[in-house]
């Protein structure tokens, strides 16, 4: 998963690997410690678990069955919802987290009173444990002891059931990882918005544009780097979430909220280790679909500008 | 001024000559630490803490370094791992049954076919702690368990209902109870594994019916969804919830608020095994009495019987490196006077399986309630995972399905018989 994170870096380099090595500051091996540790601890566990996904395992012994794991997940009753679930959280969270984060971008970029310590409230989100915050909205959330529902009864609205909704669980869980993950796309996109040269806000200041046309036609056109890192960080981040998920529902109610890093870390926990892994190489191969055609989409969009 | 100070330096000397003789043996032993991994209920934790104590006592150089786990499908895959990791503390406590058999006992526990204990405990239990190689590897922890209903006494009484004897006469209470305003079923799904109750504990009304359920059931012969006695615990989930009988937090409330509506009539009923008695103990300590317990009724009246869980077992790690002080710690549990210990600490619950440990004679009603089904011939039935190696680990997540009116009862079902298949399937069992 980590590799395809990488990916927008990789097709970069793509085009410069091309050119003769003499560009090169430095010699080839300076990579080897880089390469060893990556080598161990990414590319040997992922080929290791292209294998294992083909047989019944134990930690001591295992036994070679085929495609039989495939098969078998494949028919998990429940796996087809997990899957949209899947397209659904990272679609939702990921477009959110793109929207919001880049108004919160212009607004902390721009000359507000108290900007250092709203900076540091949206962020601070970012740096408290994902368990920490899925078990404080579990309580927030409650539908009849939690404070958002006791502050919508105050004002006569009868709270709806968060988590315990099967319609709005996934929900509830996509905005609390909004909440959480906002924070460093805002940041990403205040990089992106600080680095566009003031000459051009100056220039259109000059022939009369409005704050309005500014953000269209100079800001929103020149932070779409920064914009495809935060879509391609966010969804792969919420096509591959569990900790969250895990934490506030456990995929409930019922499977309602099932994610397949849910369904895969369940397979797990019942002993069908095998099957587990075989959930595993799928959700990679899912992530892989969606995610590289995409990146490769928007890093087309970068170069040609 | 002399004297008393020669006195006293003779004193110190002959003390310490006296406390190095009686240190001796002590000292000849080594000092050993034996890690204990429990579930996290209050009263496990108390029980151990008793049993530890007076182990330590007679035994000055064990000691103890007791640490808890979580319980449900996270707590069965820590122990696991652990065990598969060669990482388990020297004992544990952990269900006995299915979920024994889940654990490779054969590779992974310690044989205690032959510690002291084993004499006096009852053959019903060992069977359930012993490995396909027919080796006894746990001794038990705690009383026999009944699964059923608990009931709020005061209402009851308020509104002139009766122990129901069948399932149509329970659902008439609930009517009756609704009627009154008040939650009839306390709904606890917040603890997904609470929501399998009305299934499982209703084994006895399967088995009356089918005396062959667990046979076939193995054999891949019988399944939930096509035998009618057994589909009908599914069927039992549905009706309460279509009734709108229980709270409307019914999602997101725990086992212990469960325990404590019941107890405090917030609602009148709530199925549960009985070991949840000793929540009540722990945080309403002076509504103990307010509580009765019955079966889970079935489709007879004429056949009303209990549906019974062993008692968790102690285990030793095959792996531990002080297997000596570990298997006797484990014997001592097991015996009479460890037994005991535990009815001191954490009261009576039901009945315990070791000979020699008999129950003090004022019990808590619902203690009450439950004992004269031990007392007939035939009131009682072990629990299917007792019966038969597979259970479907997402048993839990599907009774909140059906119980939360998200699928039917029948399709409730069937998902639980593909669960089934695949654990058959991971256990290597003939025939599937």
């Amino acid at each position: 998963m980590t590799a395809i994170t990488a990916q927008p870096t990789r097709t970069g380099n793509g085009s410069t690997g091309r050119r003769p090595r003499k560009g090169a500051h430095y010699p080839g091996w300076f990579i080897m410690p880089a390469a060893v540790v990556y080598a161990i601890l990414f590319l040997v566990p992922t080929f290791a678990s292209l294998y294992f996904s083909l047989t019944r395992w134990t930690l001591f012994s295992s036994e070679f069955i085929g495609l039989d794991n495939f098969y078998q997940f494949f028919r998990e009753p429940f796996l087809s919802q997990a899957l949209i679930n899947t397209v659904i959280f990272a679609a939702v969270t990921s477009g959110l987290k793109v929207i919001l984060g880049l108004l919160l971008g212009v607004l902390l970029t721009s000359r507000i009173a108290w900007r250092g310590m709203l900076r540091s409230i949206v962020f601070f989100p970012v740096l408290v444990s994902t368990v920490g915050v899925g078990i404080t909205f579990t309580a927030l959330m409650h539908p009849t002891h939690g404070a958002i529902n006791e502050a919508l009864a105050l004002v006569g609205i009868k709270g709806p059931g968060w988590l315990t909704n099967r319609y709005l669980a996934l929900y509830s869980v996509a905005l609390v990882d909004v909440w959480r993950g906002v924070g460093l796309a805002t940041v990403i996109y205040m990089a992106g918005i600080v680095s566009i040269p003031t000459d051009y806000y100056e220039a259109s200041r000059i022939d009369g544009a409005t704050r309005l046309q500014q953000f269209f036609h100079i800001t929103l056109p020149l932070v779409r780097p920064a914009m495809y890192t935060v879509i391609i960080l966010s969804f792969i981040g919420g096509l591959r979430l569990f900790d969250l998920i895990w934490a506030m529902t456990r995929g409930g109610p019922g499977f309602s909220s099932d994610v397949m890093a849910s369904v895969v870390y369940k397979q797990y926990q019942a002993g069908y280790y095998g099957l587990s892994t075989a959930g595993n190489v799928v959700l990679f191969i899912l992530i892989a679909l969606l995610a590289v055609p995409l990146s490769w989409f928007l890093n087309r969009r970068v170069t040609t500008r | 001024m002399h004297y008393p100070r020669r006195r006293t330096i003779i004193g110190a000397f002959a003390f310490a000559l006296a406390g190095s003789v009686i240190a001796m043996p002590a000292m000849a032993q080594d000092k050993v630490t034996l890690s204990l991994l429990t579930d996290a209920n209050a009263e496990t934790v108390a029980a151990f803490d008793a049993l530890t104590a007076a182990y330590t006592a007679a035994h000055p150089n064990v000691t103890f370094d007791r640490s808890t786990r979580p319980g449900g499908a996270e707590g069965d895959n820590l122990i696991k791992t652990r065990l598969a990791t060669g990482d388990m503390a020297d004992l544990f406590q952990y269900n006995s049954g299915s979920l024994f058999q889940a654990l490779n006992p054969s590779q992974n526990l310690a044989d205690l076919s032959d510690i002291p204990a084993q004499s006096g405990i009852l053959d019903s239990f060992k069977s359930v702690v012993t490995s396909p190689d027919g080796k006894v590897r746990g001794v038990p922890f705690g009383p026999a368990m009944g699964g059923g209903i608990y009931y709020n006494r005061t209402i009851y009484k308020d509104l002139g209902l009766s122990v129901p004897k069948t399932w149509d006469e329970f659902m008439a209470n609930n009517a009756k109870i609704k009627a009154a305003g008040k939650v009839a079923v306390a709904g606890t799904f917040g603890d997904t594994w609470t929501s399998q109750l009305f299934v499982l504990a209703d084994y006895y009304n399967v088995q009356a019916a089918d005396p062959n359920f667990a046979a076939d059931y193995t054999a891949n012969k019988a399944k939930y969804a096509t035998t009618p006695a057994a589909l009908a615990g599914f069927q039992h989930l549905e009706d309460v919830f279509k009734g709108g009988y229980m709270n409307d937090d019914f999602g997101a409330a725990k086992f212990d608020d469960g325990m404590r509506m019941v107890a405090n009539g917030e609602a009148a009923q709530y199925p549960m095994l009985t070991f949840g008695l000793g929540s009540v103990k722990q945080n309403e300590p002076d509504k103990v009495n307010d509580i009765g317990f019955f079966a889970q009724p079935g489709p007879d009246a004429s056949s009303n019987g209990l549906t019974v869980w062993m008692p968790a077992g102690l285990y030793v790690s095959a792996q531990s490196p002080h297997m000596q002080a570990a298997k006797d710690f484990a014997s001592f549990v097991g015996s009479p006077e460890g037994c005991k210990i535990m009815i001191d600490a954490i009261g009576a619950t039901g009945p315990y399986l070791i000979k020699g440990c008999s129950l003090p004679a004022d019990v808590p009603p619902s203690v009450a309630d439950m004992l004269p089904y031990f007392q007939d011939n035939g009131k009682t039935a072990p629990a299917l995972e007792f019966l038969s190696p597979i259970k479907g680990p997402n048993l839990e997540q599907i009774t909140v399905e059906v119980g939360s009116g998200f699928v039917s009862a029948e399709a409730g079902a069937k998902l639980y018989d593909e669960d089934v298949r695949k654990q058959a399937m991971q256990l290597g069992i003939k025939g599937w």
